[in-house]
């Protein structure tokens, strides 16, 4: 599971997390939500090991996973999606996917994780060797997590996969999101703009606001909360 | 007509070599974002290299392999133990965005000093491995000799090989991948620092070659003044600006150009004349074509 005691991180002057402390169990999927600068990108971002820690701990399975680099985390199956469909527009589909399963030289462990991408997101196997930039957004969507499927991670960070996605798009995306906790057991910390949709699929929700903790609790209790809906669900 | 094709192939001839130079250049553009004035002391240290080697085992294939691991060695140190730390530490702010380029051309300094040191007065020989008299057709001596003919072959054979690391090899991936966007390879486990340094270290044997090359091409001789290896710094920079700085394609296309359009303003124009030519070059291609001749707007190529 993942354990988060206390974390704070500061950009320069800035506090971007104050003290943040959250547990998510094995195969859940966690909504963050909260408004923009509440500090949710940060927080992906310094469980990836993108951004450092000031203070705090952030264990997954018991492994302290600050201070390390992101290229070392993946090996302890921690993969993130960078926010705007983080693909490499210079290289083929093909090629992207095949990036995320290099570092485990593995030839025949890397085909079978590609012939689960493609099974997942047919729309891909039809573009594999075209250029990234030649996709539309929903699929450079498709191929970000696909790259991330290739690493064969536990624990997915997935920053803001709905932005700027057409509604059928986010739906079948957020499908995607769901059916990799369910079927594979994967852990899913996904943050979202997209609040409703996000509660909608997640099993437990964390609100962050101005870099602290507003909310917790089961997504569908969170859905409810007449504050919640006030403050982040425009209703 | 004898004289023009006697001008082009002395073009590209000397144009290939100013591709690997701009390659070299490319390369370390590429993995690090920095202009590397070094990499013309790199291939003068690693040409040195090759000299001893030749003077002590007499052959030419012992002495240019060794040479290019020498180059991809010092580049590597160069990486790891000079810019790696200084990058760390250096922002995008302000002046702080010419510090790399700075201590690239303090490197260049250092390294030249370092040759003077040890040389001092000495050269290093580098003579043609091969005959250097061009071949005989209807009674006259074109401008292609073996040794040409060789030069073109490590040339392309050097060329076929990074094309293949590049397109075909789990490293070659990394390597353009933790170019296009290195905070995105990470993610996916890429060792981008490492990856790094081999972009050097390639960069350095590559340049190494230029150098050799470029000696047993010209005078035959280096010094650690030498104004060969300065127009082979400068040649290969415009070739590599000419190509779009981004391209391996564009460093060779650059290069050839190049040699081709100052072959033919020494033939037909005048030998003083070829250092501005080089320069007018660069500023038209700035001016007319900002993204190199084969660089389209935004799209980067491998």
């Amino acid at each position: 599971m993942l354990r988060i005691e206390n974390l704070t991180v500061d950009h320069g002057a800035i506090r971007a997390l104050r003290g943040v402390s959250f547990n998510v169990e094995k195969g859940q999927l966690a909504a963050i939500i909260g408004a923009n600068g509440a500090g949710k990108t940060t927080l992906l971002r310094t469980l990836s090991g993108l951004n450092k820690a000031s203070e705090g701990q952030a264990h997954w399975n018991d492994h302290n996973i600050l201070h390390s680099k992101p290229e070392k985390l993946v090996r302890h199956g921690i993969s993130h999606v960078s926010e705007g469909k983080s693909v490499i527009p210079g290289l083929t589909v093909s090629e992207n996917l095949e990036l995320g399963s290099l570092w485990r030289r593995n030839r025949s462990e890397s085909a079978k994780s590609k012939k689960e991408v493609l099974e997942l997101f047919p729309r891909l196997g039809e573009r594999l060797s075209q250029r990234a930039d030649s996709l539309s957004g929903g699929e450079r969507q498709m191929l970000a997590l696909g790259r991330s499927i290739m690493s064969k991670p536990e624990l997915l960070l997935l920053d803001e996969p709905s932005l700027g996605l057409a509604p059928l798009v986010i739906e079948q995306i957020f499908q995607a999101i769901r059916d990799l906790t369910t079927t594979k057991g994967l852990t899913v910390i996904l943050v979202e703009q997209n609040a409703m949709g996000a509660l909608k699929i997640a099993d437990v929700g964390i609100v962050l606001n101005l870099g602290s903790i507003a909310a917790t609790g089961s997504a569908a209790a969170l859905k409810d909360d007449p504050a919640v809906r006030a403050a982040y669900l425009g209703f | 007509m004898f004289e023009l094709i006697n001008t082009l192939l002395i073009g590209i001839t000397a144009g290939s070599i100013y591709s690997l130079m701009a390659i070299s250049v490319v390369l370390v553009w590429r993995s690090t974002r920095v202009v590397n004035f070094a990499a013309g002391g790199l291939a003068l240290a690693s040409s040195f290299v090759g000299a001893a080697i030749l003077e002590k085992t007499g052959s030419f294939w012992i002495a240019l392999p060794i040479a290019m691991v020498a180059g991809a060695v010092f580049s590597a140190f160069i990486e790891y133990f000079f810019l790696r730390p200084l990058l760390k530490r250096s922002g995008d702010k302000g002046a702080e965005i010419f510090l790399p380029i700075i201590a690239t051309l303090g490197l260049l300094g250092i390294i030249k000093t370092i040759l003077n040191y040890i040389y001092g007065d000495r050269v290093g020989s580098l003579p043609p491995p091969m005959s250097d008299k061009g071949f005989v057709f209807s009674g006259e001596s074109i401008a292609l000799s073996p040794m040409r003919l060789l030069i073109l072959g490590i040339v392309l054979l050097l060329m076929i090989s990074l094309t293949l690391v590049f397109q075909r090899t789990n490293l070659g991936l990394s390597l353009r991948a933790a170019s296009f966007a290195p905070e995105i390879s990470r993610l996916a486990g890429i060792r981008v620092d490492f990856i790094r340094t081999v972009g050097w270290a390639i960069s350095g044997g590559v340049g190494a070659t230029a150098g050799i090359l470029q000696t047993t091409n010209g005078s035959g001789s280096v010094s650690p003044e030498s104004f060969e290896f300065s127009l082979l710094l400068v040649f290969g920079f415009v070739a590599a600006v000419i190509g779009g700085i981004e391209s391996l394609i564009g460093a060779v296309l650059g290069g050839l150009t190049l040699g081709i359009i100052l072959a033919i303003i020494l033939m037909y124009v005048g030998g003083s004349l070829v250092f501005i030519a080089a320069f007018l070059i660069l500023i038209l291609v700035l001016l007319l074509r900002p993204h190199g001749i084969i660089g389209a707007k935004g799209g980067r190529r491998a």
